[in-house]
């Protein structure tokens, strides 16, 4: 049996969990833990490892989604997770612009990593507080060649999505590479 | 949709830069637990704004100006609201008592040193509203935000947001094939200068700094400013720019790699 993985990153809250959940076939072995820290109480829990989704492709291939934690004081986990990554998908909130600079920050961090492909998915794209895409393409400081795309991290279809451009991506480099 | 949030969070140079870039019209608000600020854009160009309850009335400002002496600010004032500024200024105009010129001049100099006054906010809520256009009973302006970015970064003091936004001086800078800014109205620092005469994408930050003799957060307050403006972008140095990697599938050929995204692509389209 063949494992391949695909690493979900970005700041806390940005939704990372839901998105693993919302695909993956089994129930996502999460370790999330209640919140402390006051600042930090945007929700009840948190993921303190990382979350962990799966797809079967085949009989012979396997999918991990693997989630990682999204407070900087877990960062050691970071490198680790990202080791032999397919590609990364960065999270992000479109409704909290305060953990933009976090975003560009992980972006920046994982790329160091790995520089395989990736996109950047604007979840909560349904709540009316959301911005813009190009708004937030400014914001992020993103390139015009860097995916930036609205995702709604509940829901299946735009999570698949997500995941085919990503793969899109990846098959891409891959193709160019060989010519 | 929303432009709102924290200024902690999202600096006024960081919206001024989206309002910039956006060419956005409409009204920022500003605010924080003493007073309220609002600057007004007509796309991407600072036209209006006020401070708190300051008097931002023509009269009062070219009073403070020094265009208008106390007799003539009280003369006009004792009119109270029968003009708008637009009249208002007409009438000085025709009347001699100023310039056409030093009407515009005084405004932009109102106009910026408020922006630059709201440069010391770190701490505020802001919430940008594309409906509410700058006043139209007022003389509008067309103020480039380009350079009020860039002396608003000079003013900067937060050391701490510099470092948080250029982490590392091991990066190199570029010049930005199609600069967000028109390169010819920038007006920059005689340090700024010295910077630029040695952006290369071969040339990290910490060496143009080595050979400037300036320390990291001189290197840094110009890079940033620069960078905001839309001047130049932030690369790797060329020499150490790691080249893009195929994603590893271990014990694959290229072609087996293909395959096997190709499975994934068409098991997740069936999910």
């Amino acid at each position: 049996m063949q494992t391949v993985k695909m690493v979900v990153t970005g700041p806390f809250n940005a939704g990372k969990t839901a998105f693993i959940k919302t695909v993956s076939e089994i129930d996502v072995v999460s370790t999330e833990r209640k919140i402390t820290k006051e600042s930090e109480k945007v929700k009840d829990t948190t993921t303190v490892a990382m979350d962990f989704g799966r797809i079967t492709i085949d009989n012979d291939l396997v999918l991990y989604l693997f989630g990682t934690p999204g407070q900087r004081r877990f960062d050691f986990m970071w490198e680790i997770l990202s080791e032999g990554m397919l590609g990364f998908i960065v999270m992000v909130d479109s409704c909290r612009p305060e953990t933009f600079r976090e975003a560009r920050s992980i972006l920046e961090t994982f790329r160091a990593y790995a520089p395989t492909p990736y996109i950047v998915a604007a979840n909560k794209q349904d709540r009316k507080e959301a911005w813009d895409l190009e708004d937030m393409r400014i914001a992020l400081r993103l390139d015009s060649t860097v995916k930036l795309l609205p995702c709604v991290a509940t829901d299946k279809e735009s999570v698949k999505n997500i995941l085919l451009e990503l793969l899109y991506q990846i098959l891409q480099e891959m193709e160019n590479g060989a010519a | 949709m929303a432009l709102k949030g924290n200024l902690r969070d999202f600096s006024l140079s960081q919206l001024l830069n989206l309002i910039h870039l956006a060419k956005k019209s409409g009204t920022l608000f500003l605010e924080d637990s003493r007073v309220k600020a609002w600057l007004s854009f007509r796309e991407g160009k600072l036209a209006y704004g006020k401070y708190g309850d300051e008097d931002n009335s023509l009269a009062a400002i070219l009073y403070n100006a020094r265009k208008l002496n106390a007799n003539q600010f009280r003369a006009l004032k004792e009119r109270g609201n029968s003009m708008n500024d637009k009249e208002l200024g007409l009438l000085l105009v025709n009347a001699g008592y100023v310039s056409q010129q030093e009407v515009l001049a005084s405004l932009q100099e109102y106009l910026t040193t408020l922006v630059h006054r709201l440069y010391s906010w770190v701490e505020g809520t802001f919430y940008f509203d594309s409906e509410k256009m700058p006043p139209q009973d007022r003389i509008n302006l067309r103020i480039g935000l380009d350079n009020l970015i860039i002396e608003g970064t000079r003013r900067l003091k937060e050391v701490e947001q510099l470092q948080d936004e250029i982490p590392s001086l091991d990066i190199a800078l570029k010049f930005r094939e199609q600069p967000d800014t028109d390169v010819r109205n920038l007006r920059l620092s005689k340090e700024e200068w010295r910077v630029v005469s040695f952006i290369n994408p071969k040339n990290s930050l910490k060496q143009i700094a080595q050979a400037l003799k300036m320390n990291d957060i001189e290197i840094r307050r110009v890079a940033y400013g620069l960078v905001q403006a839309g001047v130049v972008e932030m690369v790797r140095p060329e020499m150490t720019t790691p080249r893009p990697i195929i994603p590893g599938i271990p014990n694959a050929t290229r072609q087996e790699q293909v395959s096997l995204v190709k499975r994934i692509i068409q098991r997740i389209r069936s999910l």
